[in-house]
């Protein structure tokens, strides 16, 4: 009950908690459980992707040879960056440095645009190599149709990692709003610590995709013709 | 003593420090990820990959995501977590990859 004076005066304090501490603590273990269905969210898809391609390795590792390494590599390391900017913000929030936090927040957003821009011209390279499942894919190899079965899976998986990072750049701009009024401080920095483990979970998950989706056939000699 | 969530603060120099490191291991692992992703390993190309990619995910959750700091609760959550994930995988797997199917190359 140490903080119990910090309690009764915070602003931020609900009043359905003993102390902010707890406060924090719940707010914390509530986002982990969010988190939580995010893991099976994503696994479900990651399942889907491991049967198939435990049934078509070589469709599988010939796709994969459409993906450009060496960009979607530059793209983790930028998506990395932004989570250690991220986690600055959060030290800062903690230290009640809310100017430092806009700073550290601008940052993660500008990397995260970075990735989402370099993910379009993916994106559009793909439509200009015809391989966009459903609507644009023109490939005449023997194992076309399981070619654009993995080239399905890396739309959606790309697709859905993108669409949180989407959601993530708009929560990063409320959190500018939320410092920009000077509300973060020791006794609570609850929003940028949350919006912070979901900003490191979505960079996880690439994590994952990146070698899924562009190492798998990168050791093999050249299977697609430019 | 870590009746609350904290997160290393002791020393704010220090723990920006270790974010730093963590971030030079994280770069280091894609780079790493990358060029051997290019050299045939024969099958151990997806080991390796796939653990360049766990150890990655353990550095952001244990120092970015404050696992390391955490209280009990919330670790065994996570680890039910991606126990679950578990279970989703290997359960789906033991069906799939035991089934006689005709052979992959005969197509759809």
């Amino acid at each position: 009950m140490s903080d119990a004076p910090a309690t009764v005066t915070h602003p931020a304090f609900a009043h359905q908690f003993d102390n902010l501490g707890q406060q924090r603590d719940v707010a914390v273990f509530g986002m982990w459980v969010f988190l939580v269905t995010e893991i099976m969210f994503f696994g479900g898809l990651f399942a889907g992707y491991t049967v198939y391609r435990s049934m078509y390795p070589h469709a599988f590792a010939i796709a994969s040879q459409y993906m450009n390494v060496t960009v979607g590599a530059l793209n983790t390391g930028v998506l990395i960056c932004s989570s250690l900017t991220m986690v600055l913000a959060v030290q800062a929030a903690q230290l009640g440095r809310n100017r430092v936090v806009i700073w550290f927040l601008l940052a993660t957003i500008a990397f995260g645009l970075v990735f989402l821009g370099v993910k379009a011209y993916e994106y559009h390279e793909k439509w200009v190599e015809q391989v966009v499942p459903g609507f644009n894919f023109h490939i005449h190899l023997p194992e076309a149709r399981q070619i654009e079965l993995l080239m399905v899976f890396y739309f959606v998986m790309t697709g859905m990692h993108a669409l949180h990072m989407v959601i993530g750049v708009g929560l990063l701009s409320y959190l500018i709003w939320r410092a920009s009024k000077d509300e973060f401080g020791p006794d609570y920095f609850n929003p940028v610590d949350n919006i912070g483990l979901y900003w490191h979970f979505v960079d996880i998950v690439w994590i994952f995709l990146f070698p899924m989706l562009y190492l798998i056939g990168a050791h093999l000699p050249r299977m697609i013709h430019e | 003593m870590t009746a609350h969530e904290k997160h290393a603060p002791e020393n704010p120099a220090a723990a920006r420090r270790s974010y730093v490191y963590v971030w030079l291991a994280l770069l280091a692992l894609t780079f790493a990820t990358t060029t051997v992703g290019k050299i045939d390993l024969g099958p151990f190309n997806v080991y390796v990959a796939l653990t360049i990619a766990v150890i990655k995910a353990l550095l952001v959750m244990l120092f970015f995501m404050h696992v390391n700091h955490s209280r009990g609760i919330t670790r065994v959550y996570v680890v039910a977590g991606f126990f679950w994930l578990g279970i989703m995988l290997v359960m789906t797997l033991t069906d799939y990859l035991t089934r006689r199917w005709p052979s992959p190359s005969s197509g759809w």
